[in-house]
Formats: C-alpha cells, structure tokens, sequence
C-alpha cells in the first residue's frame, strides 16, 4: 500500500539540505508521496529506505507475464473484487493442456494453434499451450513444437531433470514452470530462477500456500503463479476469493496472479468451472480439451467480464458499405453498439448481399436501449441519413429499419418524405431472407 | 503459520421466501420450494452456512413452441404437444419447478385449462407468465390466479407500465409475483417499493433484474446481480427479495444456439455449443447470485445441477 507523505518523511534523511529542491525534508516528502517527483533526487536517502518506498509502491497483484519470442500473455495488477467498482484489467490467458507421449498431440497442436473466432470485430484464439513434461523424451517434443508456434508456454512437470531438458529449447523466452510444491519446491525454484522462468506454487491449504510462496520467494523468484490445492467449484471459489481479499490487502504472500485448471472429473464441470475462474479472479488458465464448441462461448464470457463497465463497446457512426453495394442496392440502419453493428454486418455480409448499412451514434446503445433512451429516434436516424449524405449514393431510396422499431415508421415517413421506409424483421438472422424475399 | 482469513460481516440478509403450498398449506403442490436467506455473497461458505441452493426451473408452453431452436424440439419431441406430458417430462428431468408460458393465442378459459393440467401432472411448485403484452396478460392472469387461489404460484410477468392488476390478483389469491426491470439497481428498487406499497407482503416479491445471454449483454446483468445482492447484504430492504432470471429464454434466442447451418466452422458442433450457450449464461448469474434461474433445455440442467452440488460442497 502506498505511504503516506510522513511515513515517507521518517524514511528520509530528515536534514532539510535542500538540494532536492524543497526547502525541507517533509515538503519533499509530501511531492514524493502525490507521485511529482522522484526519489532519486535527493541524493542522501539509504539503501533501506528505498527498498522500503519501492515496495510499498508495487501494485498489491504482482504482474506476471509469460513471454515467448514474439508473443506475451499477462496476469495481474488487478485492483478490485468486483468488476463495478472499476474494471477488471488483464483477460485471464488460455492454454490448452498437450501431452507429447499422447499420440496425434501435433496434429491438436496445429489445429488449435490455427483455430480463430470472431467476436464484435475481434479476433479469439487460445493463449498458449501448457505442455506436460513427464521425461527428457518430451523435452525434445518442445523443441518440434517451437518449430510449428510461437505461443507462449506452461511446462507441466514433476521431474526437474526432464523440465530441464524442455527449458534448454526455450531460451530467451518466460514460460510457466508448474508446478512448486513441498515436496519439489528448492528445484523448482532454482531452475525458475536459472532460467528466468516464472514458477507456479501449489499447496493443499492456503495456509501452506503462504507458506511455500514465501520461501520461494526467500529463494530469489518473484515471478510467482498460484495454484490453490483443488479444483472444485465450491471450494476453489472460496480459495479464490480469499486470495484476492488478502492480496488487495497487501498481503504479499499472495499477491500474485492465480492459476485455474480443471484436473478432476466429471469431465461436463471444465466449462462451469472455467467460467466461474474467468469471473472469479483467475489469471492463467488451463484447458483440458481442444473443444471449439466449449472454447467459443468461453473466451467470450472472457470479453464479456472483462468490457469495462464504464464504456460501451462501439463502433464508429457512418455509412458503411457491405458486399460492393450499387445505387439500387437497399439501405439498412443500425445503432453503433459493437453487438449490435456486428449482428447486423455479419449476417449480411455472410448472405453475400450488397446493403448499404447506416450506423447511427446512438452512444454505444442497442436497439432498444437506445430507443427507450431516446438516442435512436426518426430525428436521429433522419439527421444520421443527411449527415453521411446516404441521398447522393443511392438512386432507389429504400430505408430497412429493425424490426423492434416499427413504431418509427410513421414519424420516419414525416422526416424522409422522399424515402420508402420498410420495417425489417426483429432479429438479424432474418435479414438475408427480408432481403431476398420482400426487398425485390 | 496460519494465516488470518478476512471474514466479512453483513448487517442485512435476503429475504426467504418459498413457492407453493402443500395441501396442509392450502394447496395442492407435493413440494415446496424455498429461496433466499443468504447472510453473505454467493457460495462464500466459510463466512456463513449456504441458506439456500439456487434452484433450477423448466419453462414449457401452453401451445406449441413456434420460434424454439431444432434442438429443443427435438430433445423435448412430442411432449411438446401435450401440456401434461410436457410437464411431466420436464419434472423427471429433475426440474425444482416449471415455469408454464401462456400463449396470446390463449383464451382466459384455456389459460386456466392448461394451468391446472400443469398442476395436475406435477406435484412441483409452479410459475406462471403471461404472453408479454400488458393487456393480454391482465386477461389471462387474474382468472389463473382465482382458479388456483392457496397454491403460491408465482404469477409474472410484473413491469413498470404493468404490474397493478397483476399484484392485486396475487394478493388477493395467495400467490407470489415477479418484479422485472431493465437492468439497473435503482429501478428493481423502485418497482420493489410500488409493488409493497400496494400491501404485497415482501417475501411473496420475486425480483428479476434481466440479463442479456452470454455476448449479448450479460454483463450488465452480471454486474446489476452483484450489485443488488450487496445492497442486500447491506441492509437496504428494497433490494432484499431473491433474484429469478431467464438464461434459458436469452440464451436460446441467440444465433450461436439457435442456427446449426451457415454460421463459421470454428465455431464448433451445434448441439454441444447451443447447450454450453445456456449453461455458460446461466453458470455467471449463479455466481453472481441467481436463486431461480429459468431454463429450456434438460442437458443444461442436468450439468448446472452438478455445478450446484460442487459449489455447496465445502
Ligand atoms: C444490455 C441492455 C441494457 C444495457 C445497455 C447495453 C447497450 N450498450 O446498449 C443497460 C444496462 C445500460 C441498459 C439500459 C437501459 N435499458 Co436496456 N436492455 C438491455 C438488454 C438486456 C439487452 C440489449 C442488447 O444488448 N441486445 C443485443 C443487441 C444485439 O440487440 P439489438 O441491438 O436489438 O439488435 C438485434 C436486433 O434489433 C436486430 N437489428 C439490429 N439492427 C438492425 C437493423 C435492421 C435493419 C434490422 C432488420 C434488424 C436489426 O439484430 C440484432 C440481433 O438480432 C435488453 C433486454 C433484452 N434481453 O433484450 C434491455 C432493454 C433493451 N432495455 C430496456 C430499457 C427500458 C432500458 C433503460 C431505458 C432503462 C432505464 N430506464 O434506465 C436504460 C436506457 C439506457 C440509458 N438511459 O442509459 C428495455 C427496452 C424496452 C422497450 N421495448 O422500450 C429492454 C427491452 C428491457 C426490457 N424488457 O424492459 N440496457
Ligand atoms: S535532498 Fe534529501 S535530505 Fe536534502 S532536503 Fe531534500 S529530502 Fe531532505
């Protein structure tokens, strides 16, 4: 927790030299304590004292970043336990669990490594990979594995020896060790700290937890993951939120990033538990499946958690032209809420058919939110049409309004006199068909 | 070194509130259903036992569905024909309660047939909404409410613009509503203080926030829950009633689960995708704390109940 201007002033030499450029000690004190200045300008603070004043400046969640040679994937510096009170900042990274001693392990690899998705304009895809490393056999699987991606990586492994071996071909790079444990924890943690890796610590109780990230860190590795000793819904909750209370809190022992990973049956609760872990403060996270059909909904929860509460995701207000649209092509009209644009663009791009497609600024809204806040009217649409000069492309001046609506109708007749207006149906889906069938 | 686990103390809790009555209780249900109670956020049960578990509830319809996914239809297949088997179905899929939608094609007279054909196959406890337009719903829930008067129905669905007729027929039959606002903290609120002022005792008030489906808008939902279920906690008595929400209903009017053909290959197989659609919106509002979470498809209750059982275990 930052501290205080007297706090920092009891740090300080207390001389009042002024050759910081503050008549004293304490006016320094006060500038350092609102961040404008640097502590490095006064030439006379000890050793001590800037240890003390760095530490109480790190963020209560240390951020953790896994790097590979050209990809990053990080966690922490989070400030809240509920998304609410100011946003959640780092979208927990995905990595789906390989075993090399599986066959068909690269042929999953490459179609995972390659698999994409579409969500509101953005591209989704898996993170990285967590490779299990369970001999020096599979060490020289990482090496094949760098030779077809470039994600970022976790290697899973109890045998410091063989994890060794894998983090020789990873040079240069951060991966995840996992994991530390009582057992192991001195190997472990000097190899993370010989390779610059950062080290995931696993416990049975959270007691033991602080324990071990303690020590390890005693060791000299301050790249720290955790891993909560269970994987069950109820009580990982639980261990999740304490951790995240006790961190913000300043309790360093874990103020780190957490690792969620699935590794009991029944196989239906990876996908619950995943997305109670993406709502409930994990960091990294481990996939067991490379299942597109649970993958998709997930990493769309992930953004969904992860929107910042205070904006909206919009796009921006204008005339946008899908499929090479032609003078006598019909014109649609939207609002510019991300959701909303993308319903609506995608399906007709998809129908292959030419639309002129108005965006209106109706501040972020949906269809009807917007309508009920009155940010989506015949005024607004009729000024939208006018300003992105829609009169001067179109020869057959058809407008399609959203089903929802259709009560603009009347009033949209009044503001566009020379206009047809047509009320299209409710849901995008159905807008190909309304093309083909009632616009022709 | 044993650490100090950060306990929190809440001055309020939610209000329990059950749904149906037994015979001995002047109706004819052959179970109750009992929510709220919770002294602290959702599952936390190191801080306080767990009150109540969320429950799970099947929504069936009066006539047959006409804009449901393939999958539905094919899961539930005939039943959905025969209002009785339906219900029937839906309680052996292990349903706490059925949540009956009435039809605007529904006459107050065959509104009352099919509520009581409900009741008559299926000892659960029952929710009942009308078909959505303020008019219509006043003409088939008052004598739905009359017919069934002692059984705690929940009767629904209740709105800024409507909610009088609804409430008066309620109170005067001994049943329960449910309070539907646009996602915001301050309108539950207020439609929670129309609705008691009225003289409707408040653990008969069912609170429903709204949420949108998973990508489409459920994060205000999400956020709303939370929010209303720490005001609870803090004592602020307007917002204290348990929450009920319809994840099957947004859920299954998505693209992602409603469409099989022409959507992108990567988006995986139909059937599996439609259901983690619905359970992958349901599992954030339990989390967030759903008590009644309303659902269309027996797969994702099926799961979610497993997911229940998980978070309750110690
Ligand atoms: C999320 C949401 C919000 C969010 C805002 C999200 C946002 N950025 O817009 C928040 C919480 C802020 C919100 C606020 C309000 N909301 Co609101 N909200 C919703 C909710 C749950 C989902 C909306 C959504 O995102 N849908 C998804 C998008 C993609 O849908 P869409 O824009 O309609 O687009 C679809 C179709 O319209 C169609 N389409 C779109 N464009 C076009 C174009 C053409 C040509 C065609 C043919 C089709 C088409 O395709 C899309 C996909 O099928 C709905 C209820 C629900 N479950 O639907 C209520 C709802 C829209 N809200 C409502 C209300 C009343 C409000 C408030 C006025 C409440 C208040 N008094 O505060 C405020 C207004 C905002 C303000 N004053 O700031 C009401 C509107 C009721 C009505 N019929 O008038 C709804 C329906 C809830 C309800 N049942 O009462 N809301
Ligand atoms: S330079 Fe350092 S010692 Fe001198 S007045 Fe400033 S803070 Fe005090």
């Amino acid at each position: 927790m930052a501290l205080t201007g007297i706090q920092i002033y009891k740090l300080l030499p207390q001389t009042n030299c002024k050759e910081c450029g503050f008549p004293t000690c304490l006016a320094f004190a006060m500038k350092l304590a609102a961040k404008q200045v640097e502590l490095s300008a006064c030439p006379y603070v000890s050793e001590e004292a800037k240890r003390q004043l760095a530490e109480s400046a790190a963020p209560p969640i240390r951020l953790v970043s896994l790097r590979s040679a050209s990809q990053e994937v990080k966690a922490g510096n989070e400030t809240c336990l509920f998304r609410h009170e100011k946003t959640f900042y780092n979208r927990p990274g995905i990595f789906l669990r390989l075993r090399p001693n599986e066959a068909g392990w690269k042929e999953t690899l490459q179609q995972a490594a390659g698999w994409k998705v579409s969500y509101v304009g953005v591209e989704l895809g898996l993170d990285g990979f967590a490779v299990e490393i369970e001999d020096e056999a599979s060490a020289a699987a990482v090496r094949e594995l760098r030779a077809l991606v470039a994600h970022p990586l976790i290697l899973i492994g109890k045998d410091p020896a063989a994890l060794r071996a894998a983090l020789e071909a990873l040079r240069g790079e951060t991966p995840l060790l996992y994991a530390a444990e009582a057992s192991n924890w001195e190997a472990m943690a000097d190899l993370a700290k010989e390779y610059r890796a950062a080290l995931t610590v696993r416990a049975a109780d959270l007691d033991s937890l602080a324990d071990l990230t303690q020590k390890v860190q005693a060791r000299g590795v301050e790249d720290l993951v955790l891993d909560l000793g269970t994987s069950q819904l109820g009580p990982w909750l639980t261990r999740s939120t304490v951790v995240r209370r006790m961190a913000l809190k300043n309790f360093r022992p874990f103020g780190y990033p957490v690792l969620a990973w699935r590794t009991e049956p029944p196989s239906e609760l990876e996908a619950p538990f995943i997305a109670q872990a993406i709502a409930k403060y994990a960091g990294f996270i481990i996939v067991n499946t490379f299942a597109p059909e649970m993958l998709y909904p997930l990493l769309v929860l992930r953004q969904n958690i992860y929107t910042d509460p205070q904006k909206p995701i919009q796009v921006q207000p204008g005339l946008y032209e899908i499929n090479a649209p032609k003078p006598d092509s019909p014109v649609l009209v939207t609002t510019n809420f991300s959701i909303t644009y993308f319903s609506v663009a995608n399906e007709v791009e998809g129908s292959g058919l030419p639309a002129w497609l108005v965006v209106t600024d109706a501040e972020g809204m949906s269809v009807l939110t917007a309508w009920a806040a009155g940010k989506f009217d015949a005024e607004r649409i009729a000024k939208a049409i006018r300003t992105f000069e829609v009169d001067g492309k179109v020869t057959r001046k058809r407008l399609v309004i959203p089903g929802h609506v259709a009560v603009l109708s009347g009033e949209l007749e009044e503001e566009l006199p020379d206009w047809e207006i047509r009320v299209g149906p409710r849901e995008a889906v159905d807008i190909p068909a309304f093309i083909r069938q009632a616009l022709n | 070194m044993p650490i100090e686990i950060p306990k929190d103390k809440w001055p309020g809790s939610v209000r329990t509130v059950t749904l149906g009555a037994t015979p001995a209780e002047g109706g004819t249900r052959t179970r109750t259903v009992t929510v709220g109670g919770h002294t602290t956020l959702p599952f936390l049960s190191f801080e306080a036992p767990i009150a109540s578990p969320p429950v799970l509830a099947i929504e069936i319809r009066s006539r047959p569905p006409e804009d449901w996914s393939p999958l539905l239809l094919q899961v539930w297949g005939d039943v959905v024909n025969d209002l009785a088997a339906w219900a029937k179905a839906a309680e052996a899929a292990g349903a706490d309660l059925l949540v009956l939608a009435l039809s605007v094609e529904d006459s107050p007279q065959s509104a009352v047939e099919s509520v009581k054909k409900v009741l008559a196959a299926s000892g659960l406890p029952l929710i009942v909404w009308g078909p959505g337009q303020a008019e219509k719903d006043n003409e088939l829930l008052v004598p739905v409410a009359e017919a069934t008067k002692g059984e705690r129905l929940v009767l629904g669905i209740c709105e800024d613009k409507n909610y009088r007729t609804i409430v008066a027929a309620a109170m005067a039959n001994g049943h329960l509503v449910q309070a539907r606002t646009p996602m915001d903290v301050n309108l539950s609120k207020q439609l929670n203080i129309l609705i008691s002022d009225m003289g409707m005792p408040k653990d008969r008030i069912l609170m429903d926030p709204t949420t949108g489906a998973l990508g489409y808008g459920i994060e205000y939902g999400y956020s709303v829950m939370e929010r209303l279920r720490l005001a609870a906690l803090q004592g602020d008595a307007m917002t204290q009633s348990p929450i009920i929400v319809t994840p099957g209903y947004e859920a299954w009017k998505t693209k992602e689960a409603k469409v099989g053909e022409g959507v992108p290959s990567a988006w995986g197989e139909w059937s599996e995708r439609a259901i983690q659609w619905e359970v992958l919106t349901a599992l954030p509002l339990i989390e967030a704390g759903a008590d009644i979470l309303v659902l269309r498809h027996p797969e994702s209750l099926r799961r979610l109940r497993l997911a229940i059982q998980e978070l309750c275990a110690a």
